[in-house]
């Protein structure tokens, strides 16, 4: 077996290569680790990575979903259809992406369109979470730009949920912990492309460096325009530094369209405020000898059913068998996700 | 399709009418957003919601359900008037300028001849006038009254921007606009594709909608091209398989037809196929429909079939009526007229109307046999499921046996996709439990038969005792084994029919080209139209070669396309008369002065002078067909009809309901509702989430979709009282349902005939079985009736009844 360490992905379309390799996303990449000061300068800076998404090529047809749960291994429940078609209802946390469909009557053109735009982690270049975050070692940051959830670090606090600027992270009532789209860094880490987007039949979804994937959203942005959406454009914000998940939108000037996505998202001033004094405070007492132990448990996480996840498991089941749903829908052995 | 699922990125425009690619063909999609992103392509979407293909198309128009054959002979009058008409193409490839018989008409939505007692036309008049030397008669100034081009003109007048707005609902601007946006698809230089599916195909008069693109891309010279094209999107995964091997009651593989009871003899079948040229010098291809048949015969029957026993054409089944559709078979079985029912891979108790009809037919039956994957609402009609499924079990006395059968990642084989790509694949996965391959169960279910039969005798014993049944195990014959029987072999060694000491193909050799075939007995082959794809070379299916050397999206080396490996057919109209493409930056194939050449195969025979052989070579005109003669039942060109439950009586001819000839039967006209008791049409269709009634057992899909909903608009919620999200009681003549609400901007209210239309839309997939949630299906709703033609059910267009309902009830 090689060991050797995998390419760095440039795009998510292309075959996996079939050997095994190893791991291209090592501690010594971390650029940003929560409720940690003094992290080690990374002694090589990855490409910066993004992911794409062209909402006028996209159909709504869930292969992103489909393919973020099988690929995740998680286990949303089977609801009820409440009137729209957004299925689950809202993220959780065992859906980490979802469609959002909004009808909008342009006033321009008189016709009416069928907004429909992919919901998840942005990956913020100045990720507001991380910066929430007081769990050491529970929020990281690559230097590629993927910001990641570390549960064996988390503490369920739900700190990231108010730091976020996208409302996107969602706990886990019964596991207490934080969970969001991870872009697939233990894809990426091999050399894969995000699973949402190796899915996508449209290439609504595309994944790359992020220069290259500007450049593809520059040619679909006039392209867009040649077609009469003067203000088609790119969403990459940067009132959080930018993002390594971006979008192509058919009316970048008005974001609020398409479900409510911010024009201008930033992280709270608390947070700010609670980063910049008490956090860094009373971080300072641990020291680099705890940046090491946090480090250790990012990486180093055994690969076994722990007791708590067995209770949680149990937990689940009890609580499933009394909800609305098949209980044959929810085995337990289906929940490696955590 | 007539092309191919990757040469839609050659395309210009892309209409998807009587269909949703983008919700029900989500992958074959990615051809249409590759034409728009690079090459600019324009996407019209009509339909009657604003669906999932309307959101990225970059033109929309509703349309009311079962209007298309209005909407589309519209298009064909703009387009005339506006002179949008590929000349050079129509002219030298279709029928325009023949002579049709003097007693053929049209009046009051009718053509010449019908019966009502017979519920059939007489069609003698729907012919051309032939000349003393066999040749149709023609008129190249199309100045005859009698040409094709002036019955056509003729034809459409009555189908003005007032009258398509009146029948259609769809605006005027938006129609002309779309006219506009077609028209300049005339250009030689410049294609259009029509992607369609099941939104065409389920109505009573579904074949004509069919006609009428037709009949349009053909006057816009947009047939045989790259990017252009009428492309069916197979709703089924390898349903244009089953198709092609001839899996319905009047069909045999390849297209071949069924013997009639009125042909007792192969000199008699014979007498009436293998047409013979109607204009000079053109190939007539199906003159070798003979050679395709005695290989058939030979494939089933071996050395058994010989010249003798016009090789074995007295052990095929003779049809007593036209065919045994299934909706016939329903209705046989309602009557206590069918003791056993095999169910090969079809849920029907959902997928066909009327489920109480169904149900009625499954209770009568002695023994049904259900073989497939999944447990299937069918194998369990007999299950009371509250008002899921609200049956009297102690009353049915049906025997049901479940054969567990492999599915298509368990097992090996092609698939034929709706390019006709025969696509090779591989078990990708161990079977569970008592899982079989459905070819394992047929081998065994014939070898008990034939030891029957041989034990015991019986009536007509030779076709099973006879049978050709050559397979290395024949408990069960191997995927491989099957495929070289369908492309066919050398029985004997054979020689070149000009040079007799020359071999063409040694003596047991596969045949690498339907062009071998024999009527002498010296071939086999099973389905002419698949011959090369398992040649000498090898299993051509399985080929994986992505190269397109072309950048037409050829793609030679890639699995094998029926015919002959050809991606795109009628490829010789895509050049002019003397063999130059009309566009030269798109090439297919070229006359290079001695033969036809290029990265497609030529659909022609590669030294047939161009100037001399039509395009069309499957046809004794060796043209198109503007007037299609007597092809189909009901009529040579596509009129105008309602659905049989319509909310507007016939323009045209208001005493007329529905199609005149539809598959229909007596018992049924009682179960119409009409539009006093049932306002609103009706639509059904299928969501991205879901695959029929497959996925709704897959947790993940169900997750995406969990519910049966319908869908209806703000305008018909806020007139009922209904609430987004709410619950429903959705009922017609025939049933009732219950549902959740999905209040909507997308299905906007039409007018139609000075009145207002609301649509509620029915989606298909649950049922009382799987992990989604319980509930119904639109065919409990749907009525008994079918198309004229090819007898496919009218789910497009029917009328129902909607009321809020109390929440809980289950």
């Amino acid at each position: 077996m090689t060991t050797e360490r995998a390419p760095q992905p440039t795009t998510a379309a292309a075959n996996p290569p079939v050997q095994p390799m190893a791991s291209n996303l090592l501690p010594t990449d971390l650029v940003r680790i929560s409720a940690t000061a003094n992290v080690p300068a990374p002694e090589r800076q990855l490409t910066k990575v993004a992911k794409l998404i062209d909402v006028s090529k996209c159909i709504g047809c869930k292969a992103c979903q489909t393919a973020c749960i099988e690929w995740n291994d998680t286990h949303p429940a089977v609801e009820e259809n409440v009137g729209v078609y957004e299925n689950p209802h809202d993220l959780t946390p065992e859906m980490y992406t979802l469609m959002r469909f909004s009808e909008y009557e342009n006033p321009g053109t008189g016709d009416l369109e069928w907004l429909i735009r992919k919901d998840g982690c942005m990956h913020c270049e100045d990720p507001g979470c991380l910066k929430a975050c007081p769990a050491p070692g529970a929020i990281v940051q690559y230097s590629n730009g993927i910001v990641d959830f570390i549960s064996a670090n988390c503490i369920g606090c739900g700190y990231c949920v108010s730091g976020c600027p996208f409302d996107i992270p969602r706990i886990h009532q019964t596991a207490h912990v934080s969970k969001k789209c991870t872009l697939c860094s233990d894809r990426v880490a091999v050399g894969q492309g995000p699973a949402c987007a190796k899915a996508c039949p449209t290439q609504a979804i595309t994944f790359g460096t992020k220069d290259d994937m500007i450049a593809l959203a520059n040619e679909r942005i006039e392209d867009l325009q040649s077609r009469g959406y003067d203000n088609a454009g790119l969403y990459d914000p940067q009132g959080v530094g930018g993002t390594h998940v971006m979008y192509v939108l058919h009316h970048a000037d008005k974001p609020g369209l398409y479900a409510g996505l911010p024009a201008d998202p930033r992280i709270s001033p608390v947070v700010e405020s609670w980063k910049g004094t008490t956090k860094t405070v009373g971080l300072a007492a641990i020291g680099l000898a705890a940046a090491g132990a946090v480090l250790h448990g990012i990486f180093a996480k055994a690969n076994k059913v722990s007791a708590e996840e067995e209770h949680e498991a149990e937990e689940l089941v009890v609580k499933t068998a009394s909800a609305p749903v098949p209980p044959s829908s929810v085995p337990p052995e289906n929940r490696g996700g955590l | 399709m007539t092309n191919s699922w990757t040469d839609i990125k050659n395309t210009d425009l892309v209409v998807i009418m009587g269909g949703n690619a983008a919700e029900a063909h989500p992958c074959g999609f990615k051809w249409v957003t590759e034409a728009k992103h690079h090459r600019g392509a324009k996407l019209i979407v009509v339909d009657p919601r604003f669906n999932r293909s309307a959101s990225v198309a970059d033109y929309y128009a509703p349309i009311r359900p079962g209007s298309d054959i209005a909407f589309l002979m519209g298009a064909i009058r703009w387009m005339i008037a506006n002179d949008k008409i590929q000349w050079d193409y129509v002219r030298n490839y279709t029928n325009v300028s023949y002579l049709v018989r003097d007693d053929f008409g049209w009046q009051d939505g009718m053509f010449t001849g019908y019966d009502e007692e017979k519920r059939s036309y007489d069609q003698t008049s729907w012919e051309y006038q032939i000349g003393e030397d066999g040749y149709v008669l023609t008129d190249e100034t199309l100045t005859h009254p009698r040409c094709v081009w002036n019955l056509l003109k003729a034809h459409v007048d009555i189908y003005t921007p007032e009258f398509v707005e009146n029948v259609c609902g769809t605006p005027k601007d938006r129609f002309l606009k779309i006219c506009e946006m077609i028209g300049e698809t005339s250009s030689p230089t410049k294609t259009m594709t029509s992607m369609y599916a099941l939104g065409w195909t389920q109505h009573s008069k579904g074949s004509q909608n069919i006609r009428g693109m037709a009949m349009l891309q053909l006057l816009l010279g947009n047939i045989g091209v790259p990017g252009g094209g009428m492309n069916a999107l197979r709703g089924h995964s390898n349903i244009q398989g089953l198709t092609d091997v001839g899996l319905m009651s009047n069909l045999l593989p390849g297209y071949l037809s069924m013997p009639r009871e009125t042909e007792p003899d192969f000199a008699t079948y014979m007498s009436s196929r293998g047409n013979k040229p109607l204009r000079p010098n053109q190939m007539s291809y199906w003159q070798n429909y003979g050679k395709f048949m005695v290989s058939f015969m030979k494939s089933l029957w071996g050395d058994k079939a010989t010249a003798g026993n016009g090789w074995g054409y007295d052990w095929l089944p003779k049809l007593d009526i036209p065919q045994y559709d299934a909706m016939r078979m329903f209705e046989m079985m309602t009557k206590g007229e069918v003791n056993l029912y095999f169910c090969q891979g079809f849920n029907a108790l959902l997928s066909f109307p009327n489920r109480g009809k169904m149900t009625e037919a499954f209770s009568k039956l002695k023994l049904m046999v259900v073989m497939d994957p999944l447990e299937t609402e069918t194998a369990s009609f007999w299950e009371n499921h509250g008002i899921h499924n609200d049956v009297d079990s102690a009353a049915i006395r049906t025997e049901v046996l479940e054969l567990p059968t492999t599915c298509f990642a368990e097992d090996e084989g092609a698939t034929v996709n709706s390019g006709r790509w025969l696509q090779w694949h591989w078990a990708g996965a161990t079977p569970p439990g008592e899982a079989k391959s459905d070819v394992w169960i047929m081998a065994q279910i014939y070898q008990r038969v034939r030891r029957l039969y041989a034990e015991e005798g019986g009536k007509a014993p030779e076709p099973i005792l006879n049978l050709a049944w050559d397979y290395e195990d024949p408990e069960e014959p191997t995927a491989a084994e099957l495929a070289r029987e369908l492309n066919g072999r050398a029985l004997e060694t054979l020689y070149d029919a000009a040079d007799p000491t020359k071999v063409v193909l040694e003596k047991g050799k596969q045949l690498s080209g339907f062009g071998q075939m024999r009527d002498d007995g010296t071939t086999s082959g099973a389905c002419w139209i698949y011959t090369g794809c398992f040649t000498e070379d090898g299993n051509n299916m399985a080929r994986r070669d992505n190269a397109d050397p072309s950048g037409m999206g050829v793609y030679q080396n890639w699995s094998f396309s029926w015919p002959a490996n050809r991606r795109v057919l009628y490829n010789r109209a895509s050049c002019d008369l003397d063999g130059k493409p009309w566009d030269p930056s798109r090439v297919l194939i070229e006359w290079n002065g001695e033969k036809w050449a290029g990265a497609d195969i030529p659909d022609i025979a590669v030294t047939a002078n161009p100037r001399e052989v039509g395009p069309f070579i499957m046809n004794p005109e060796g043209t198109s067909r503007l007037f299609s003669r007597k092809l189909m039942r009901d009529g040579p060109f596509p009129t105008h009809m309602e659905p049989f439950e319509s909310p507007i009586a016939n323009p045209l001819n208001p005493e007329m309901r529905g199609n005149p000839v539809a598959r229909m039967f007596q018992g049924d006209v009682a179960q119409l509702g009409d539009r006093t008791e049932f306002p609103f049409v009706a639509t059904s269709y299928r969501l991205t989430e879901h695959f029929h009634y497959w996925t709704k057992h897959n947790h993940v899909n169900a997750v995406t979709q969990p519910e049966f909903f319908v869908e209806i608009s703000e305008e018909l919620a806020a007139e009922r009282g209904i609430r987004k999200g709410g619950r429903v009681r959705v009922w017609s003549a025939r049933g009732q349902v219950w549902a959740k609400a999905v209040v909507t901007k997308r299905i906007r209210p039409l007018t139609c005939d000075g009145q207002t239309v609301h649509v509620i839309g029915i989606p298909i997939h649950w049922g009382f079985k799987g992990a989604a949630r319980k509930g119904f299906g639109p065919n409990t709703l749907g009525p008994f009736v079918g198309d004229a033609n090819i007898e496919t059910p009218e789910f497009k267009a029917f009328l129902v009844n909607i009321e809020p309902a109390s929440e809980g009830v289950a």
